[in-house]
């Protein structure tokens, strides 16, 4: 308990003096989740949609394996981005490696999935109320997607903010490709083990729920700016 | 979802950083944690323009990142490996900076009887004997070298230790961290025990032996292996880290009264294959 206490006044103080460092962690940690998540996005929904309505020979399979690579473990997907982006692997001339891009390349593997899992269950069923009516008015495939991602905006929200959730609090890929350098890609969830590792409880709860604040604040930043622009609509 | 390019464009993919002035160290958790590189860091920007990205990793990884080309340098702790990596080629030369000294931290009731004892060979046997938990850094680190090398001298093997021996594959703080919530006995750098604060109820029970003698060593990686390498910033930085001004920053440095590394980098005995032993800290 007293750990607890400590570390929620913790949060308290770097939220109150806005320590320069933790908004720089903090920034950085928004930059590179909403960079992750806007490139994630941009493949994951429009794939998605496209298995809820294209049928072809290896659908099943292709959507058995999306549904598996939710599950995509993280510190895996780290470990395969480090050595591709390693000076000695074959990414390696980029000189990529331990910088903010690769963790934002990291983090759209791990949440293009996820994201277009639920894209794909979603549009799957509102593909069963329109599948006749889109039909029968003899659209493109392209206008059947365009649709479809319109009116299922709302789940697809979510969806969006379901890959933000995963990318937001990951910590163990960029841990190995952003390396935790101070003042260059310390993140909120790498600054929490570095802190933990050092015995600091209180500092590292303190982040913990500078980062679990964040995630909400994001949220509901996201909702209300829906709601306002297109009010009623929904 | 309507396009929102508010969104998509403040949060644009990062730009590379500048490289201009900008180099990267691999170092190791012990001498992170000690709080050492937080005084040197900031004297380096002001003397010499550099500013030194610290990749905080075992010896083991900090090695392999030496290797593979993907920082200018390393500053790690384990002699044998460090004399493999330059024969290899992958670095240029080992350059000697300063020793720091490992302790034996272990539960204050001391069950091992570790206090009474005059060797740390013997502090091991001793606690081997009694089967009282211990934690090993297990990660291939410069300290796990180190503990590895006491249990050898011991004529001890490790892998048949029973389940009081618990290798967590681990950096220094999380081990310490393990070490206290199991109130075990563990091999720690003095600089990291100090820094850490998480102690619980344990407590240094044995130093002192010259055998638990810990020398950092700087190697620029090599240019020619790699040429992507900033082999210029890489020598100055080494000009600088066995400067008199570093020397100065590095004896001083103090935790809770207690000078932590002596700076060796003039002493040409210090790089030999088998250092003379110096006093202990203290």
């Amino acid at each position: 308990m007293n750990d607890i206490t400590l570390g929620l006044l913790e949060a308290a103080r770097l939220v109150m003096t806005l320590d320069p460092e933790l908004v720089a962690i903090s920034l950085l940690s928004l930059r590179v989740t909403l960079s992750a998540l806007v490139f994630a996005s941009l493949i994951a929904i429009p794939l998605g949609t496209l298995l809820a309505i294209q049928r072809f020979r290896f659908r099943r399979t292709a959507i058995a394996l999306l549904n598996a690579l939710m599950g995509l473990p993280p510190v895996v997907v780290g470990l395969v981005v480090y050595v591709l982006l390693s000076r000695s692997g074959p990414l390696g001339v980029l000189g990529l490696l331990f910088t903010p891009t690769a963790m934002i390349a990291a983090q759209v593997i791990i949440i293009t999935p996820l994201i277009a899992s639920v894209t794909h269950q979603a549009m799957r069923d509102l593909w069963s109320d329109y599948h006749d009516l889109l039909i029968s008015l003899n659209t493109s495939k392209a206008q059947r997607i365009a649709t479809l991602m319109w009116d299922g905006r709302r789940t697809l929200l979510t969806a969006a903010l379901a890959g933000f959730g995963r990318a937001i609090g990951e910590v163990g890929a960029i841990m190995i490709v952003g390396g935790n350098i101070d003042n260059a890609t310390r993140v909120l969830t790498t600054a929490i083990a570095l802190e933990t590792g050092k015995g600091n409880f209180a500092l590292a709860l303190g982040l913990g729920f500078v980062l679990i604040g964040l995630a909400i604040a994001v949220n509901f930043a996201i909702h209300a700016l829906s709601r306002t622009e297109r009010e009623g609509r929904w | 979802m309507t396009p929102r390019p508010l969104l998509a464009g403040t949060f644009l993919l990062a730009a590379l950083p500048v490289q201009a002035q900008e180099m990267r160290m691999a170092v190791t958790t012990s001498f992170e944690n000690s709080g050492l590189a937080d005084v040197l860091l900031p004297a380096i920007a002001e003397d010499t323009g550099i500013e030194v990205q610290l990749l905080v990793v075992g010896t083991g990884q900090a090695i392999r990142l030496g290797e593979a080309g993907d920082v200018d340098a390393i500053l790690v702790h384990a002699q044998a490996a460090e004399e493999e990596f330059v024969s290899a080629g992958f670095g240029t030369a080992r350059q000697p900076i300063m020793y720091n000294d490992f302790v034996i931290v272990g539960p204050s009731e001391d069950p091992a009887g570790l206090a009474d004892l005059s060797s740390a060979v013997a502090a091991v046997t001793a606690v081997e004997m009694t089967e009282a938990p211990f934690v090993s850094r297990g990660d291939d680190s410069g300290t796990h070298k180190a503990e590895l090398a006491l249990w050898s001298e011991a004529l001890l093997d490790p892998e048949t230790f029973g389940p009081w021996y618990n290798a967590v594959g681990a950096g220094m703080g999380s081990a310490l961290n393990t070490a206290a919530g199991l109130n075990a006995y563990i091999l720690a750098d003095r600089a990291s025990w100090l820094n850490f604060g998480n102690k619980g109820d344990l407590a240094v029970l044995f130093e002192g032996d010259p055998a638990l003698y810990n020398q950092y060593t700087y190697i620029p990686v090599n240019p020619e292996r790699h040429p992507n390498v900033q082999a210029d910033l890489a020598m100055e930085l080494q000009d600088w880290l066995t400067s008199p001004a570093a020397q100065e920053l590095i004896d001083n440095y103090t935790i809770a009264g207690e000078a932590l590394f002596v700076f060796n980098a003039d002493d040409p005995e210090a790089a030999s294959p088998t250092p003379p032993a110096p006093a202990p800290i203290e």
